[in-house]
């Protein structure tokens, strides 16, 4: 028998398995060098107060939308499902803890993967293809100072804030539905909902956040530097950055909600 | 000023340089030329440091670039035009110019940078209106001038231009070279310049330098240019489809 049959698959795996080890390497590295920056000067403030504004201020139209959704229909997948076994009442608590402790923080992660990730990544391939990143080491800026740290501090610190008003919006908008066209008392709802929620799913919901956002960001600013030429280099890290910005902030939501929550 | 000694740069299993070598003296405008692809913007690169060479060594001013201690100081001595410009679209063009004037070692009063670089954009042809419309706005003549004013707005002792007329029409890049030669000579700077125009080299250089192959095939003053006999430089400068350059690369 050929032994080229055996070593062959064997070859490719071992290929496949280095790459994505070098990889991950090399966004790690990526990683503390950007915590590296952010505790050390010079630091761009305009430049940070512009990403406050993009990543935070600016999502919040979207974040408030789809956490309005989500909590309405929450509300009425708790009532209609809990209804087959007499217990409708728990609306308010369930909508409650799944918004804070789950699809808050995960729905306002994705969304900013979605929004924030893109267009960082978009953006920064774009100044590498155009050459204006090698513009600005010329002109002596450090282009992970001027660009990846002003955008990851500003994930790390207005997510979690982001995160906050959608776990509310989400639980308003369980409200209004169960309120309007499920006959729950406004007050009592109300009631309930501050009542059954303890200070960990508030804390677990924003640290969550930080995490996402500090994922997000910097996989927008990773797969931009390390972006292809010419147009099709653009696509491929906009569409890996938001790709894997969405596993990650997935894998680590897993991760913190066994962290905070296993028995 | 600048020295090459050397200097090889493969990408992967691509032999980019084989071994330049090249002297610039202080004040001098050297212009290299060569086909496209044949490793001129990487020389440029590695003298910046913005790439590593695998071998040999590039000094400024007797100083290895690999081994500059404070970088800061070392990238300040430079000027660069690039090629597309490479203007930060977000940012209006007076911050374009000052982009060095509003922050690190060479940092001014935003109201004096500003100053400054309406100053450099009239030096280059344009007028203050400019100053706050963004480079998206601008035609590809003017973006050009943007890029030199920034190249020029902290007074650098080397000033780089990679492909300085491409993508303009003859006339715009007429004006360009000229404004090239003047701020060049006005400034006392030492020039780089990479360009495949001969109109530009003409026009800009003191001396030639012709890469091909991965090496320097050819360098002289450009009044001895013409009259080159190496084959490979006359086929360049007339653009002859015969003789020992490949047309197919």
């Amino acid at each position: 028998m050929n032994p080229g049959v055996i070593t062959r698959p064997l070859a490719v795996l071992g290929r496949a398995s280095l790459g994505a080890l070098a990889g991950l390497g090399r966004l790690v590295i990526f990683a503390l060098a950007t915590v590296r920056h952010m505790v050390t000067p010079p630091f761009y403030s305009r430049e940070f107060m512009s990403a406050l504004l993009n990543v935070g201020y600016l999502s919040l139209p979207v974040v408030g939308l789809t956490a309005f959704f989500t909590g309405g229909a929450l509300a009425l997948q708790i009532y209609s499902g809990g209804a087959r076994f007499s217990a409708e009442a728990v609306v308010p608590q369930i909508v409650a803890i799944g918004m804070v402790r789950e699809l808050g923080p995960v729905l306002v992660g994705l969304m900013i993967a979605a929004r924030v990730t893109a267009s960082v990544a978009a953006e920064i391939a774009t100044m590498k293809v155009t050459e204006q990143i090698d513009a600005l080491v010329t002109l002596s800026t450090h282009p992970m100072k001027y660009l990846t740290v002003p955008r990851v501090l500003a994930g790390l610190l207005t997510v979690p804030l982001l995160v906050g008003i959608g776990d509310i919006i989400g639980i308003y908008g369980g409200w209004l539905v169960s309120t309007q066209s499920l006959g729950f008392n406004p007050a009592s709802y109300m009631q309930n909902t501050v009542n059954f929620l303890q200070p960990i799913d508030v804390l677990s919901s924003l640290a969550k956040g930080a995490v996402f956002g500090f994922i997000a960001t910097l996989m927008g600013c990773y797969y931009g530097m390390q972006s292809g030429r010419g147009a099709q280099g653009v696509g491929a890290a906009t569409k890996s950055s938001v790709v894997a910005a969405a596993i990650l902030i997935l894998a680590a939501n897993f991760l913190l909600t066994q962290a905070f929550f296993s028995i | 000023m600048i020295e090459l000694s050397n200097v090889h740069k493969s990408f992967g299993s691509k032999q980019i340089l084989r071994g330049v070598d090249l002297n610039v003296a202080r004040g001098e405008s050297l212009v290299i030329i060569g086909g496209s692809g044949t490793g001129k913007s990487v020389t440029l690169k590695c003298v910046l440091g913005l790439i590593m060479p695998d071998q040999g060594v590039i000094k400024v001013d007797g100083e290895d670039v690999t081994q500059t201690g404070d970088r800061d100081a070392f990238l300040a001595k430079f000027g660069m035009l690039f090629q597309g410009g490479a203007l930060f679209d977000s940012i209006p063009v007076w911050q374009n110019v000052a982009f060095r004037l509003l922050r690190g070692t060479l940092k001014r009063p935003r109201s004096e940078a500003r100053e400054i670089a309406i100053e450099k954009l009239r030096r280059v042809g344009l007028s203050p209106d400019v100053a706050d419309q963004l480079p998206a706005e601008l035609s590809g003549g003017m973006q050009k001038r943007v890029g030199l004013a920034r190249a020029i707005a902290a007074d650098p002792e080397i000033i780089f231009f990679d492909e300085p007329t491409t993508g303009l029409d003859p006339i715009m890049a007429g004006v360009i070279n000229d404004l090239i030669r003047e701020i060049v000579v006005e400034m006392g700077a030492t020039a780089m310049t990479i360009t495949h125009d001969m109109t530009s080299v003409r026009a800009i250089s003191d001396t030639v330098a012709m890469l091909h192959g991965g090496k320097i095939r050819w360098s002289g003053p450009v009044t001895e240019m013409d009259s080159g006999e190496d084959p490979y430089l006359q086929q360049f400068i007339t653009g002859s489809a015969d003789g020992p350059i490949e047309t197919l690369r």
